[in-house]
């Protein structure tokens, strides 16, 4: 690492209609650094990185990169800079090779350079990514999809990689060898910006953080140097509450799934096999698992959108409801956060308060005889807007206009505050900052000791260790029997989640010939 | 050159906006079709727009075109917003027409205050029930409704040809394809003396005001707009695409077939082959003009009763081409659906520096260097 800066950003501000996304940021990246931009939610954090990128243009302040003015007017002329961006969200073909995506993500001079697939397999090889130039991607896990963007970057010979939260759909293996690649690229030279708010990690790997609130530069560290709570202080500005489990005495089943079978309707999905457990009062069961495990099929089933052959293969209080719609569950008293916040949880386009409609619309008094009471309706989104801090302009505002933290913030508080017996959540503080994340497990761990029984489905093991009564991991569509958290390592879930899959498949394969 | 950007929320005021550049675009160009055409485009302009609204007839007209059109259109748009495709509005409006004038015709010569409720009743079933079958047809087999509705209007219009030619025909009409003329007690009551409007237009604006109610205060069209704008949210909350999929067929082909029963009842007063004029079609250009709103379908309608009357008058003051109403309604529909795209993206010069600091900095620079 030398000290001259690869990239340098100086008095950077960017403004959206009514919000100051980035105000006067200085900071510089050197050679060969794994530099982090740390934030909260609406920090300002994706902001930035799209500006270095070419998505977005800063509306005033200088980027200096490798020493000559920088201005890409498109992420195109970031690329030819030799600038590289892994997005959180993936931008491949499921139904295309990894070959082909790869070719349609380079410009045609590069693509045009010598033999494409011989390339992917040097690179790869390289560094430690295996990937099958042929394989289609619908059939690769994500951390393998994950593969296939770096290294479509790597293609391009980047000066500095740009990589926005890349370990959130990662097993802990995976992120080791992810973080051994990043070490590795760092080492020749390539510089990384990286972008993330889980702390452990930021201190285990990076050299430099930028800390950023509100979309101001607060203060910059060697994250080493310091602990995970005195980053996350810096980064919400304030003492940071974690909230802590205790152990309470579990009640009768409330929620029971047993011999749970279903044939997933995506292409690329994944078929639950035989899945059973139960949840009593008082307890938080912890599903952890890879993306694309069966976790959106388990959701879809445990919400009812696909109805079971069998009623008594989902039980409440004894009650099987396994044949019930969404609405019949939601008037046992069941509720539901689904990962995906908008579009599935909500309506994009639609207010706060019409959205509150959606789930808790025929239960109480939000439309009394099928009649919208707007003033019931938002007087109940004021109501989440206040009980989990909600930053919005009003309940007036469309769900869409929220930052994705803030509209899981108001999902959860729409779901909790309905009191329900059964809250069954996916990836609850997804995208959610600390400060944030901690109010969420804290009515989580409240909801559960008044004697509701929660599920919790999540990618984030220490979300899990914290919350969780019992963990269970789900792999290949096979859920694994639960135990206490007390008796679990990262490791041992680790294991179950990435290794034993495989052998789950290998077993199901052999069983199927 | 400009380029278009993606607007990160779509714009609120160019929503409402549009509908208004669409109707300039149109201006601007029918001054350059009839410039080309030779004819003297402010004459004929003022003729199109302006006249019709400065006789007592002709804004009498306006309402009589107006209202089957803001009936279908409301019908449609409440579909539209779910996402449920009903472009066989005409078909159920020529049903419609059928339904209720047999019953009056059943009635022959006979009659009472109870007739025409029961037509408008019979009209409206039958709109429904030719509505159920696009509807039957997607919830059951996942048929595209898009093209089943559109189908049977050619159906809907050959049945009507093949009953004035047989079954309803006239005894006493020699042998026109025609029915007998509807009995008193079988026509609509006139709105304004001495015109040809009539109380169709009322019952045309108490849809539209039940349409905004059923939208935006009844959990069933809230279920409709959810089903449109996230279907994944509609089966989150538990909605029933199946019913929210009947429940627009059946509004948008009852109203659609009492709009045909208007028609015959109202200015045509018998059942013609020639009834279905096109009103069905015309209407969908009036729900998406109108930005599916209730409110905006009653503007919306109106314009469009006003360039059919416009058309008219310009095609006989001005021997201009009878095609003279459809390429002006054409228009009006390209230009606002192309306009539309000024609500999710706005135009910037590409190319311009957007950083007003960072490029001077970078002309300091570089002669430095």
């Amino acid at each position: 690492m030398t000290d001259a800066p690869i990239l340098k950003l100086q008095g950077v501000t960017k403004t959206f209609p009514g919000v100051i996304a980035n105000d006067n940021v200085s900071f510089a990246v050197g050679e060969g650094e794994i530099h982090a931009l740390l934030g909260e939610n609406g920090a300002g954090k994706s902001t930035l990185v799209k500006m270095i990128y070419g998505v977005q243009k800063p509306d005033s302040g200088e980027m200096t990169f490798r020493g000559k003015p920088y201005a890409p007017a498109r992420p195109f002329d970031a690329r030819a800079e030799g600038v590289g961006m892994v997005f959180q969200h993936f931008s491949l073909f499921e139904t295309l090779t990894v070959h082909e995506n790869i070719a349609l993500g380079l410009s045609k001079a590069e693509a045009a350079r010598g033999d494409l697939r011989r390339r992917i397999i040097d690179v790869s090889a390289a560094y430690g990514l295996k990937v099958d130039p042929a394989r289609l991607v619908g059939t690769l896990s994500v951390g393998e999809r994950q593969r296939v963007e770096i290294v479509r970057c790597l293609l391009t010979g980047p000066k500095l990689l740009i990589m926005d939260e890349p370990t959130s759909v990662l097993t802990p293996q995976e992120v080791g060898v992810l973080f051994q690649t990043l070490r590795r690229l760092a080492s020749e030279g390539c510089s990384i910006l990286y972008i993330s708010h889980k702390l452990e990690e930021i201190r285990s790997l990076c050299d430099r953080a930028t800390v950023l609130r509100g979309g101001r530069v607060v203060g910059s560290c060697d994250p080493g140097q310091e602990t995970t709570r005195s980053l996350a202080e810096m980064m919400i500005g304030a003492t940071l509450n974690t909230p802590r489990r205790e152990p309470v005495e579990p009640g009768a089943i409330r929620l029971q799934v047993a011999e749970l079978s279903l044939t997933s309707d995506e292409q690329f999905g994944v078929d639950l096999e035989n899945v059973s457990f139960n949840v009593r009062a008082g307890e938080i069961l912890g599903v952890a698992g890879v993306a694309g495990n069966g976790q959106t099929e388990l959701m879809e089933a445990l919400i009812g959108e696909r109805t079971l052959r069998f009623p008594r293969q989902i039980q409440l209080d004894g009650v099987p409801i396994g044949h019930e719609g969404p609405k019949a569950r939601r008037s046992r008293g069941m509720c539901f956060a689904p990962e995906e916040r908008l579009g599935h949880a909500s309506v994009p386009g639609m207010s706060l308060w019409e959205n509150t409609l959606l789930s808790a619309g025929a239960s109480n008094d939000l439309a009394p005889g099928g009649i919208i009471s707007i003033a019931n309706a938002s007087r109940f989104a004021g109501e989440i807007v206040g009980a989990l801090n909600v930053k919005t302009a009003s309940v007036r505002s469309a769900a869409r206009s929220l930052s994705g933290g803030n509209l899981q913030k108001f999902i959860m508080g729409r779901e909790i505050l309905q009191n329900p017996k059964v809250l069954i959540a996916s990836q609850p503080t997804w995208g959610v900052d600390a400060g944030a994340a901690a109010a969420i497990h804290r009515v989580l761990l409240e909801l559960a000791k008044s004697g509701a029984a929660v599920l919790i489905i999540s990618q984030d093991l220490d979300e899990l260790f914290t919350i969780s009564t019992r963990i269970s991991v789900i792999a290949g569509g096979h859920l694994f029997a639960s135990q206490p958290t007390e008796e679990l390592t990262v490791e041992t879930l680790g294991l179950a989640m990435g290794g034993r899959s495989k052998e789950i498949r290998a077993a199901r394969e052999a069983a199927h010939v | 050159m400009f380029k278009l950007v993606p607007r990160r929320e779509p714009n609120a005021p160019m929503l409402y906006a549009t509908p208004f550049i669409a109707v300039a675009l149109t201006l601007i160009a029918g001054f350059g079709l009839f410039t080309i055409l030779g004819k003297d485009p402010v004459q004929a302009m003022g003729l199109i727009f302006i006249k019709p609204l400065a006789s007592y007839n002709s804004l009498a007209e306006l309402l009589v075109k107006g209202a089957p059109l803001i009936l279908i259109g409301v019908g449609l748009s409440i579909g539209f917003r779910a996402g449920v495709w009903n472009i066989g509005a005409e078909g159920q409006f020529t049903i419609g027409a059928i339904c209720g004038g047999s019953v009056a015709l059943g009635f022959y010569p006979g009659g009472g205050f109870w007739l025409l409720p029961l037509m408008a009743l019979a009209g409206a079933l039958g709109g429904m029930a030719w509505a159920a079958i696009p509807a039957l047809l997607r919830t059951k087999f996942h048929a595209n409704e898009i093209l089943v509705s559109l189908m049977l209007t050619y159906v809907a219009t050959l049945l009507l040809g093949f009953l004035v030619h047989g079954a309803l025909r006239d005894p006493d009409g020699f042998n026109f394809p025609e029915s007998r003329l509807f009995q008193d007690d079988a026509l609509l009551p006139k709105l304004l003396p001495g015109s040809r409007a009539n109380i169709g237009f009322l019952v045309a604006l108490f849809a539209a005001a039940a349409a905004y109610v059923y939208l935006e205060r009844l959990m069933l069209g809230f279920q409709a707009r959810v089903l449109g704008q996230a279907p994944r949210a509609a089966r989150f909350a538990g909605y029933s695409e199946r019913r929210i999929v009947w429940s627009s067929f059946m509004i948008s082909g009852g109203l659609a077939g009492l709009a045909g029963l208007f028609e015959a009842a109202g200015p045509v007063g018998q059942l013609v082959p020639s009834l279905p004029v096109g009103y069905g079609f015309t209407a969908i250009i009036v729900a998406f003009l109108g930005r599916l709103h209730p409110v905006g379908v009653v503007f919306a309608g109106m314009l469009m009763a006003l360039t059919y009357i416009g058309g008219e008058t310009a095609q006989i003051e001005m021997s201009l081409p009878s095609a003279t109403t459809g390429v002006f309604q054409g228009m009006l529909l390209f230009f606002l659906l192309a306009s539309d795209v000024l609500v999710n993206f706005r135009i910037v010069r590409a190319g311009k520096p957007l950083a007003p600091a960072s490029a001077p900095a970078a002309a300091r620079l570089t002669p430095a260097a």
